[in-house]
């Protein structure tokens, strides 16, 4: 029975997507225009920020461990503003998805907008959809060389782009563009556009929609975050079944009428647009709306039929909306047969009906054949929009973004962190007063060197000293931290030498500006001691 | 496998024949692409199995045909480094020790070097804080007070040759024990000694004391109970005791007299280490500045026990942190 074992393996269906136009694809190519202008133009961008900073407006300074975003600087210690901003795109997520589905899949998704490039180039070089199966299907010729090589040269081009785009953020972009073609550049830098062409080439141009069926974890993911009530890219099929080929009644009637199968001909088109008309096939059975001409499997970058209901494998591009809209004008029916809806959007009655259609496109019931039908109509998008859920994420989604921007306005430009030395806790000098230790850390985050004053406010009379200094100024260097190590030194008759613990604040201030912090921290004194330690005698 | 497969009338493909409560399951064939990377891991397991060290045997593994090891790449990079740092480590060697503070580059060397080779070292008895331990008597190298001289210098020789031990130039100073002396002597000789710091004491017995302790101990800590750094002789009229400052502390040492033992470290660590591991200690809060001869000058040695606010004020120069990275940003 070893013939009948299953294959180790599906080799891939090819798919030949069809070009189509409409609406949707218009948005889609807005989309792609914006969001790829963005990723290639934003590191070539400048911005001044004065002779100690670099000037590119958008850069991950590994280096020097800085986040440079037009006039916003993070530090490392402020990655709380890229784990909220990552909880923001989590959030964003799950309420567009529960709003609208994948939509972040269909329009935006970096493997949508590649692959949808290359699919540009790829029917750009071999033609459409038919011409692209009989190249698929042909020998290897000169001609098919050609073709492909071409593709896949201009596929490599674009893939080096993206590998090439993606280093200019973590480096001055004109720099290393100069390093890179003069072979100057860092080995880290030709590896990182070496696997990421690699990757471009392979996802977006060979595995394609593989990718979003195999590899990506989200279409599960969303698949769990839509309820009946998410709008997505479905079939109304109580609107098109019966499927079939068939004409309407009405015209067959008419163009007998008239004299036989010429004036059919003539004249049927113009029958066709009367949208209120029932299809029949041509053994007279009643039809819907779909003429089951196979258009939105056609235009399917995933190569699945969106009218068997609602399938993993869809990423609601939407392009068979538009493809159906054509037809459906071509036909005289009116549009949205598939569409944007709502699973629990459907009309209560049997599927097929007139009535409904009619009552769907708007005309008025009286109008239609049999009155006395209920007339419906879909809820209103903003219905399936504004909804609880969506709403409760929207105000999740928009109080973090509140926190950090706020969070962005009142950090300080000057900043203190004070760690007590804790080994040992303090240290008993010959003239018996107490000294207590801590590794402070300045930061400046002016963009030149400042001044910082260093002081103390407490009830005892407490004195402070920067080690290896002559006082307590030290100079940090623009944009940069200064450890400094800090003594706070009590004398003998102080109460603070004996007392295990007292308060103290210390403070820093900024020479220039006069801006000021402080940060609360401990004082140790004699009766603090620990007998195994052996910090004193 | 001796029944036709089985179709399932849904998606068309195959299951794999089982059923449990009627559930069956689909047999879906993998992607093409899918295997073939399974099949490169593979490939590439192997490869690498020639290649690196890979099967354990009873003692070690296999080598490999790259003959790469993990202790291979630390001993380059320790090379390496060497390497890099030779220079400055010839310096090191060399510079007078008085001028070394002044330099920066080489004195920032000298105390990152020094906090490794303190923490590898020295670490054991002084205590990775440098704070000593009072019950066993291993000082603490913190405070401002110091046995045998706090100059870069003085600490030096006491790391290079270290107290009390076969090193033929090591410090060396030995206590007699005072166990002849009446009870009530030896009881006096600590009120008075606990006085000489102001600490609590009789007075009528310190003053007895005062007489015996002239005769006894003052040839070695002196009349005033300053101590004596050429003889390593303890400071007692300051607050900083080596083996505890409590009556009893001071008694039991009157009559068994212990004595701390370093060892030496100048053959051990070499020359630039051990100069490195002194700029270190002279830079945890108490070293001296150098002066002309603290040694033959009794009234300096005290104004010598002022910590230095000499060295040219430069920022950033913490003990503990002070690197390379310190001007760069460090977070």
């Amino acid at each position: 029975m070893a013939s009948d074992a299953p294959p180790l393996f599906a080799a891939r269906q090819p798919i030949f997507p069809r070009r189509v136009s409409g609406t949707f694809r218009r948005l889609k190519w807005a989309i792609l225009i914006v969001t790829l202008g963005i990723y290639y133009i934003t590191p070539w961008i400048r911005w001044d920020r004065g002779p100690n900073l670099p000037d590119q407006a958008v850069l991950v300074d590994l280096a020097n461990r800085r986040f440079h975003f037009f006039w916003i600087e993070i530090w490392p210690h402020e990655f709380y503003f890229v784990a909220g901003l990552l909880i923001m795109a989590g959030l964003g997520l799950f309420l567009f998805t529960s709003a609208l589905g994948r939509v972040w899949c269909g329009y935006s998704c970096p493997q949508t907008v590649w692959t949808d490039l290359f699919l540009t180039v790829e029917r750009w070089i071999e033609g459409d959809r038919n011409a692209r199966i009989r190249l698929h299907n042909a020998p290897w010729t000169a001609r098919k060389w050609r073709l492909r090589m071409t593709k896949w040269a201009v596929w490599l081009l674009i893939s080096v782009a993206t590998g090439g785009a993606w280093v200019f953020y973590f480096a001055d972009a004109p720099t290393l563009l100069r390093d890179l073609v003069t072979a100057q550049a860092a080995p880290v830098a030709y590896l990182t556009i070496a696997i990421l062409t690699a990757t471009t080439f392979t996802l977006g141009g060979l595995l394609r929609e593989q990718v979003c069926i195999y590899m990506c974890p989200w279409p599960r993911i969303q698949a769990a975050m839509m309820d009946p009530g998410t709008l997505t890219v479905g079939y109304r099929e109580w609107r098109g079944e019966p499927r079939g080929k068939g004409g309407i009644r009405r015209r067959k009637v008419a163009a007998e009428a008239i004299g036989g199968g010429e004036a059919a001909a003539r004249y049927g088109a113009a029958l066709d647009k009367d949208s209120a008309a029932p299809r029949t096939s041509h053994s007279g059975d009643a039809l819907g709306d779909c003429i089951d001409c196979h258009a939105c499997v056609a235009v399917c970058p995933m190569g699945i039929d969106i009218r068997e209901g609602q399938q993993m494998e869809c990423i609601t591009c939407a392009l068979c909306i538009d493809a159906c809209d054509e037809v459906m004008a071509k036909i005289g029916r009116p549009r949205g047969l598939i569409d944007y809806l709502a699973l629990d959007d459907r009309p209560p009655t049997q599927p097929g009906e007139v009535a409904d259609v009619a009552a769907f496109s708007g005309t008025p019931a009286g109008h239609v054949s049999g009155a006395e039908r209920p007339v419906w109509a879909p809820k209103p998008v903003w219905r399936h929009i504004f909804r609880p859920r969506t709403i409760l994420y929207t105000v999740a989604w928009s109080a973090i973004g509140v926190f950090l921007v706020v969070a962005l306005f009142v950090r300080p430009d000057i900043d203190m962190t004070v760690a007590p030395v804790r080994n040992p806790t303090f240290v008993t000098l010959s003239d018996g007063s107490v000294r207590n230790a801590y590794d402070v850390r300045l930061r400046n985050k002016h963009d030149e060197a400042r001044p910082f004053l260093l002081s103390l406010s407490a009830d005892e009379e407490l004195s402070v000293e920067v080690q290896g200094a002559a006082d307590t100024v030290v100079e940090v260097p623009a944009d940069s931290t200064r450890r400094e190590r800090v003594y706070v030194i009590a004398a003998p008759p102080d109460a603070a030498a004996g007392r295990e613990r007292t308060e103290i604040r210390l403070w820093v201030e900024d020479g220039v500006s006069g801006e000021r912090s402080f940060e609360d921290t401990i004082f140790n004194g004699r009766e603090s001691f620990d007998e195994r330690s052996g910090s004193a005698g | 496998m001796a029944d036709a497969p089985k179709i399932d009338e849904v998606t068309g493909t195959e299951t794999t024949g089982h059923s449990w409560d009627g559930i069956e399951e689909l047999n879906t064939p993998l992607p093409r692409w899918w295997l073939w990377t399974f099949y490169a891991t593979v490939v590439w397991g192997i490869i690498y199995m020639i290649l690196f060290p890979a099967w354990p045997l009873v003692s070690g593994a296999t080598t490999g045909l790259l003959g790469f090891s993990t202790r291979g790449e630390v001993a380059a990079e320790i090379e390496r480094v060497e390497l890099s740092n030779a220079e400055l480590t010839r310096s090191l060697t060399t510079v007078d020790l008085a001028a070394l503070p002044a330099n920066e580059d080489l004195h920032r060397f000298a105390v990152q070097a020094g906090r490794s080779i303190f923490a590898a070292n020295c670490s054991q008895c002084h205590g990775a804080g440098a704070a000593g331990v009072v019950a066993s008597g291993y000082p603490n190298l913190l405070d401002d007070d110091w046995l045998w001289g706090g100059t870069l210098e003085e600490i030096a020789y006491t790391v290079r040759h270290g107290i009390r031990n076969e090193d033929l130039d090591s410090r060396y100073s030995e206590m007699p024990p005072f166990d002849w002396m009446e009870d009530e002597e030896l009881d006096q000789v600590a009120h008075h000694v606990r006085s000489l710091s102001g600490l609590d004491h009789d007075a009528a017995a310190a003053d007895q004391g005062a007489a015996l302790f002239v005769d006894n101990c003052s040839s070695c800590h002196g009349e005033n109970g300053l101590g004596n750094r050429d003889l390593g002789a303890p400071n007692l009229a300051d607050a900083i005791w080596l083996r505890g400052g409590t009556h009893e502390a001071i008694l039991r040492q009157l009559n068994a007299p212990r004595h701390g033992v370093m060892p030496p470290w100048g053959e051990r660590l070499g020359e630039a280490e051990v100069r490195a591991v002194s700029a270190y200690v002279h830079g945890l809060g108490g070293g001296e500045a150098q002066i002309a001869d603290p040694a033959t000058d009794k009234g300096a040695e005290d104004a010598a026990a002022v910590p230095d606010a000499t060295y040219p004020a430069r920022a950033g120069e913490t003990p503990e942190e002070a690197g390379a990275d310190d001007v760069a940003p460090t977070e």
